[in-house]
């Protein structure tokens, strides 16, 4: 779980961690299931050994939880991180929409043509 | 004027957001490039910007602050990385405190300006991102940033007969 003390370093590595695309769909497929780690690995093209890699960065950054169920590692996404991305992306948006709004209005009234 | 696109890319964390103007490109840079009228569509609505110094050169600053209903002020800081007039500018923008001094704890977003002739008239590219995770955490938790209703709220006054 990432806190609001979170030392920077740690946050930096969320910041990492979602800015490739595996790992986004990792992060897809284990908020609407809870996959074990073997079962992910079977899902990409690439080895069990990357693909275990890839949730340890995601688990890293407290994007995803690991629980541990009989023989299996089962991988869950913690969404309530993942969606203050996403929220933080559109309140910039949305300031934005409002400033390129105003720009519009100086235009119309600040012209004399 | 219309936003002809928004887009959020989640690889680089970057939202871009594309607005179409009538106006010729140097009308649309003096939006940037005037401080009078940077300060009339920079702070939200009831939130004016008054801009103090105002340098668009690389490693150049614009300090502004924004007045609040009961008169209270809370200042900001950009900090030039790159501009070329009339077609880009890159900035960061930063809280401050009343001598211009970024504040330690303030979110800072990373705002890329391009402006090129379109069809007759302007059109504008924004990029806009976060140095780093940490700074958008903060962006949602100071809630700072005007709401999307606010936009649209102006949209319809303009719209208005």
């Amino acid at each position: 779980m990432v806190v609001d003390e979170t030392p920077s370093e740690v946050v930096d590595e969320v910041f990492r961690a979602l800015a490739d695309s595996t790992r986004r769909d990792i992060l897809r497929r284990c908020a609407t299931d809870e996959p074990s780690v073997s079962g992910l690995a079977q899902a990409y093209p690439m080895s069990f050994a990357a693909v275990q890699k890839h949730v340890a960065v995601l688990e890293r950054a407290g994007l995803v939880v690991k629980v541990r169920r009989g023989r299996e590692q089962l991988v869950h996404t913690d969404v309530a991180a993942v969606e203050r991305a996403r929220q933080a992306l559109d309140e910039l948006e949305a300031t934005w929409r409002g400033r390129v709004e105003r720009m519009s209005n100086v235009l119309a009234t600040g012209v004399t043509k | 004027m219309t936003i002809t696109s928004v887009d959020t890319d989640y690889d680089s964390l970057t939202t871009t957001l594309v607005a179409d103007f009538d106006n010729p490109i140097d009308q649309v840079w003096e939006l940037w490039s005037d401080p009078r009228k940077l300060e009339r569509w920079w702070g939200p609505p009831g939130y004016p910007a008054t801009v103090e110094k105002h340098a668009l050169t690389p490693g150049g600053e614009v300090t502004y602050f924004l007045t609040g209903p009961e008169g209270d002020r809370s200042w900001g800081l950009w900090r030039v990385t790159s501009v070329d007039p009339p077609t880009s500018l890159q900035f960061t923008d930063a809280f401050a405190d009343s001598d211009g001094a970024p504040l330690e704890d303030s979110p800072v977003s990373v705002i890329s300006v391009r402006l090129l002739k379109h069809e007759g008239g302007t059109r504008m590219e924004i990029r806009m991102t976060f140095e780093t995770r940490e700074d958008m955490d903060r962006i949602v938790d100071m809630g700072t940033v005007e709401g999307l209703k606010q936009g649209v709220a102006q949209m319809r006054g303009l719209l208005a007969p």
